[in-house]
Parts: C-alpha cells; sequence; structure tokens
C-alpha cells in the first residue's frame, strides 16, 4: 500500500475507521488517511457491489465516498481528517437518513 | 457597492489561476480567487505552502517554482477563497440594477451555498489525468499516477510494496523520478508508448530541441531507465485481484502474456483538460486532433464563446505550467481591457512580454503531444472494458448501444445512464467520445460531447435551500 517517509513535517493525528483506532497526519486528506493505513478499499458500488478505492485524489473520480462523522457520500481526498473524526467505509447507497 | 460583489473571479489556483488574480488585482480590479483544495497551488503546486516533504530534492525545482507565485498574489490584495467549490456559472435573470452585465457564480464554503456577483470570470480549472480504461482499472490498489503524485506532495506517502508504474507521457517519467529520490522501490515501468509515435514525432524533433524541457526530461529519463526495470512497447495491459489488486497481465508487442504480482499499480496517459465547468456554463469547445480532446474554444487572449467568461492554462487546452502561468497573464490583461481598465494599445503592449515567454513554454509541446500520443487500444478500450466507472458501463455496450443507434454521447446517457455517475463524465468522457467514434468511423468531433449542466459538483438540497431568495424566486414557486 502506502508508507509515509522517514523526514516528515506534521502533527499526529487521531481518528477511527469503521471504529478502530487509526493514526494520520494533519493535512492528511481522509483519502490519504485511509491508504496510509492500509485501507484500500473505502466502499462498494451501488450497481454491483464491486469494491472501490481513492483513484484519482483531485476530486473528480467520485470513487473515495465514505461516511463522515455520520453524512454519507462525502468525498474522501476533499476533506482533511480532522482529530476523533469517525470515518466508515460505506457499502452501496448513501442511505436516506444520512 | 453597484450591482456586483468583485469585477473579476478567478475558478482555480494552479498557476494559470495565481498569475491571473495577482495581475488583474495588482492593476486594480476587485479580484476574488476561489479554488475548491485547501491551499492555493493547484494540482502541479499541490500543498506547495505546506508539504510534509521536507528534503527538496525530492520534489524538485520545477515543482518549488511555484512558491514564487504566491508572493505576487499576496501583495496584489486579490481576495483568496480556498476551500471554496464553485458549481455554476451563469447570467442572472435580470441584470444588475446599473444595467451593467453580470454573472452568478453558484458556490459552496464550508458547507453553505451562496451566490457571489461579478463581471467578469476566469476560469482556471486546470487539467485531469486522461482516462486509461483497461480491464480492472476500478480494483483498489489502482490509482492514477497524479492521484500517487498528490499523495506525495501534500502527505509525503509513497508506495510499499511491489509498486508497478504503467502509461506513457511525461508525468509517469517524473514520477518514477520522485520515488527514486524519495528512497522509494518501484517494480517496473509498463511503457505503453506506441512504437509508431517516434516516427510522426521525429519531423517536430527541431522545435523540441529548443525547448526548455529536453535538458531537463532527458536526464530525468536516462536516470530513470538506469535505475528501474522499463519493459517498452506493452500493447496490451490489465489489472486483476479479487476485491483488490494482485497482479497486472501485460503483452510485450507480439509477444505472448505476462504476469507481475503487484499490490500498487499507478496508471497514466497523459492529460486533458478539466472542462466541466466551461461546458456547463455553455462555452463552445472542439476537438483538438493532435492531443486527442475536447477542449474550450477560446481566442487569443482566452476569451471564450460566453460573454465574460474567459479560460487560462491546461483547461483550454493542455500546455504545462509555465506556459499556464504566462496564459493567465495574457487572459488578465484582456479583462482589465474589456471591463475598461486599460485601453486596447495598452493590453497590447502589457501583454508583449507575456506573449514571448508563453510561446518559449509551448516550444516543443507539439512534440511531446505526438510522442505521448496514446494507443488507440487504450483510449477506446477492448469490449469487456469498463468505460464509465460511476455506472459501470463497459465499451461493449456503448458499442452495441451505437448498433442500436445511439450516435453519440449524449444518447448513450439515455441508452446506458453512462456519464450520469457522481462524477459527471470526467473519468469517460473521453473515451465515451473516441469508442463511439470509432464504432461509426466518424470523428469524434462529429460524435460530439456530454452536454454538461450545472451544479458541475453535487451539493445538497438543503444547501440549495438555504440559498437566499429573492420575492420573484419565491412568487415563482408559489401556489396560487
Amino acid at each position: 500500500m502506502f508508507r509515509r517517509l522517514p523526514d516528515i513535517a506534521g502533527d499526529r493525528v487521531s481518528f477511527t475507521i469503521d471504529g478502530r483506532p487509526a493514526e494520520a497526519r494533519s493535512g492528511d486528506s481522509v483519502a490519504a488517511a485511509l491508504l496510509a493505513n492500509g485501507v484500500a478499499a473505502c466502499r462498494n458500488t451501488p450497481v454491483s457491489g464491486a469494491a472501490r478505492g481513492p483513484y484519482c485524489m483531485m476530486g473528480v473520480c467520485f470513487d473515495c465516498l465514505v461516511t463522515i462523522d455520520g453524512t454519507g457520500n462525502r468525498q474522501g481526498c476533499q476533506v482533511r481528517v480532522a482529530p476523533g473524526m469517525a470515518v466508515e467505509t460505506q457499502d452501496g447507497k448513501r442511505g436516506v437518513e444520512r | 457597492m453597484s450591482g456586483h460583489d468583485f469585477d473579476l473571479a478567478v475558478i482555480g489556483s494552479g498557476p494559470a489561476g495565481l498569475a491571473a488574480a495577482a495581475l488583474a488585482a495588482s492593476r486594480g480590479l476587485s479580484t476574488v480567487l476561489l479554488d475548491e483544495q485547501p491551499e492555493a497551488g493547484g494540482q502541479i503546486y499541490r500543498a506547495i505552502t505546506e508539504t510534509p516533504v521536507r528534503d527538496r530534492h525530492v520534489l524538485g525545482p520545477d515543482y518549488w517554482h511555484g512558491a514564487e507565485l504566491l508572493g505576487p498574489l499576496r501583495d496584489s490584495g486579490a481576495a483568496h477563497w480556498p476551500g471554496t467549490t464553485v458549481w455554476s456559472v451563469a447570467r442572472p435573470r435580470e441584470d444588475g440594477a446599473d444595467g451593467g452585465r453580470t454573472l452568478q457564480i453558484g458556490l459552496s464554503r464550508n458547507g453553505t451555498a451562496a451566490m457571489l456577483t461579478v463581471r467578469h470570470v476566469l476560469m482556471a480549472t486546470g487539467a485531469l489525468e486522461r482516462p486509461f480504461p483497461i480491464p480492472g482499472w476500478t480494483l483498489p490498489g489502482v490509482l492514477g499516477a497524479g492521484a500517487a503524485q498528490i499523495l506525495l506532495k501534500s502527505s509525503g506517502l509513497v508506495p510499499s510494496g511491489r509498486t508497478v508504474l504503467a502509461g506513457t507521457g511525461p508525468l509517469l517519467w517524473l514520477l518514477a523520478w520522485q520515488y527514486l529520490r524519495a528512497g522509494a522501490a518501484l517494480d517496473a515501468i509498463l511503457d505503453t508508448t506506441p512504437r509508431g509515435n517516434w516516427r510522426a514525432a521525429l519531423p517536430l524533433l527541431p522545435a523540441f530541441l529548443r525547448s526548455p524541457y529536453l535538458g531537463k526530461g532527458a536526464k530525468l529519463l536516462l536516470e530513470v531507465r538506469r535505475k528501474v526495470k522499463v519493459i517498452d512497447g506493452v500493447t496490451d495491459l490489465r489489472a486483476e485481484g479479487e476485491g483488490k489488486l494482485s497482479a497486472i497481465v501485460y503483452r510485450q508487442g507480439d509477444g505472448a502474456e505476462q504476469r507481475l504480482a503487484a499490490d500498487t499499480l499507478l496508471l497514466h496517459q497523459g492529460v486533458v483538460p478539466n472542462l466541466n465547468l466551461a461546458n456547463a456554463t455553455g462555452c463552445a469547445q472542439n476537438w483538438d486532433e493532435t492531443q486527442r480532446c475536447w477542449r474550450p474554444t477560446t481566442d487569443d487572449w482566452g476569451a471564450t464563446s460566453v460573454e465574460g467568461v474567459s479560460l487560462a492554462g491546461d483547461g483550454a487546452g493542455i500546455g504545462g505550467a509555465l506556459a499556464a502561468e504566462h496564459a493567465g497573464r495574457v487572459a488578465a490583461l484582456d479583462v482589465l481591457h474589456r471591463l475598461g481598465r486599460i485601453d486596447r494599445a495598452e493590453r497590447d503592449r502589457a501583454a508583449v512580454p507575456h506573449r514571448e515567454a508563453l510561446e518559449r513554454a509551448l516550444r516543443g509541446r507539439a512534440f511531446l503531444d505526438t510522442l505521448y500520443r496514446p494507443a488507440d487500444i487504450f483510449r477506446a478500450p477492448a469490449d469487456d472494458t469498463i468505460v464509465c466507472r460511476c455506472e459501470e458501463v463497459t465499451a461493449g455496450a456503448v458499442r452495441e448501444a451505437v448498433r442500436l443507434g445511439c450516435s453519440g454521447p449524449n444518447q448513450a446517457k439515455s441508452f446506458l445512464r453512462c456519464g450520469m455517475g457522481p462524477c459527471q463524465g470526467r473519468l469517460c468522457g473521453p473515451t465515451v467520445t473516441e469508442v463511439i467514434a470509432a464504432e461509426r468511423g466518424v470523428s469524434p468531433a462529429e460524435v460530439g460531447y456530454y452536454r454538461l449542466r450545472p451544479p458541475v459538483k453535487p451539493i445538497t438540497l438543503a444547501e440549495l435551500a438555504a440559498l437566499p431568495k429573492s420575492a420573484a424566486d419565491i412568487a415563482a414557486v408559489d401556489k396560487h
């Protein structure tokens, strides 16, 4: 997957992925934080259920959709990870309630 | 305020947008620079103010040049609104009280939608990676090379495990070089540059020999080729795995299938203009045969077919970061003229040095475009390949629709829903155009492109509903 270069600036940020504690760096997008934690697949598609993960990292492909602090279908690459943030992988469509 | 919030809104803070906003504001236009990202720089100078990569040799001098664009922006007095997503640009139903023509920009900041009224819009929306549809490109573990470079610039992340780069074009080699500098190992580079491209590019070589890219590019290429296993002439490529990438299967020339175990595959075959906003605003666009992509139609000054809307940088046709910077300044001077700040003679005079620099930066571009033109099979792939990632529509389904009478990308939407997912055709548009054109045996110019409509980025109904409404808006939907 992806690893952090050794000589890197930035503070550690604690957050959760599907309830499990995880660590990122300040400045990471949620999608980058997922990849840095070995999570390549962040959702299953609503069409076929196939696994998908971040692809473009610049907000155009919409493959890194995740639920962030209870709100579904957020673009993981466009949101910065924040201390205590709850990131959840998605299964199929976003629910009407979130 | 006389009916508008700013004279000029520049959309996108890559090299074109940074240079344009700085010039326009320093010459007295009230200017706002809008950008979706949290920091200025666009994708090419992504995270330029805050990259965690401390060793400046890793990203290289061309990247750090971006920092020089920030001072002039700060000093110019332009307002800079990062974290702002623009989802529409349109003429308001009624013009300003002062009779002046204005444009209305729909935007979202911090989860709140708002409308901004300006006299002129300069789009500097840059480029995105050309789709590289191969079987398995939707598997987790397969990313764009540009995506991987963003991970490096903004988070200091490099691939671990077995890593393969595949494709063609300068960015692929630049990324490999940056990885070597960073101490990241690469298992192989699969070069898909068609062998025949050299013959086509050769007549264009003289101009390239005078290009600023030549020296740097050659050195970089040689260094990568010395240190990484490069497999040339790859003619067939697919990614395999259950739920995530596990292997890459390829053929070299007419050879037998080869298999490489891999954890990460980084794909790249050039970049194309990011034209969704211009298209949705109604700007005319044309097919560029050399670059094999659609580009919004602009004049020498970046003016589009829509009055009050200009374009500069890669969003108007791929020219690279340096060209974008100079094109941004040329376009800004034209805006100053159109808004009455300078006369035509002053515009023309002031543009001379920027036009000269632009010409230098574009020297040799035709050689690169021709040499790195992706092979037909990677632009219009085999039937079993997904072309529309959102709706999971294959090339075969598109061809079948053509046989049933579908004549272009817009009809393909109603046949197949392709292009109607959240990415709004960004990842399938060029491919769908090429597949339909090839199947019909006509030029892509003839089959056309998606007609895009605002909002060009998804916004929630709650955001839309919370927009301020005029009495006329309410009357228009009120029950009588």
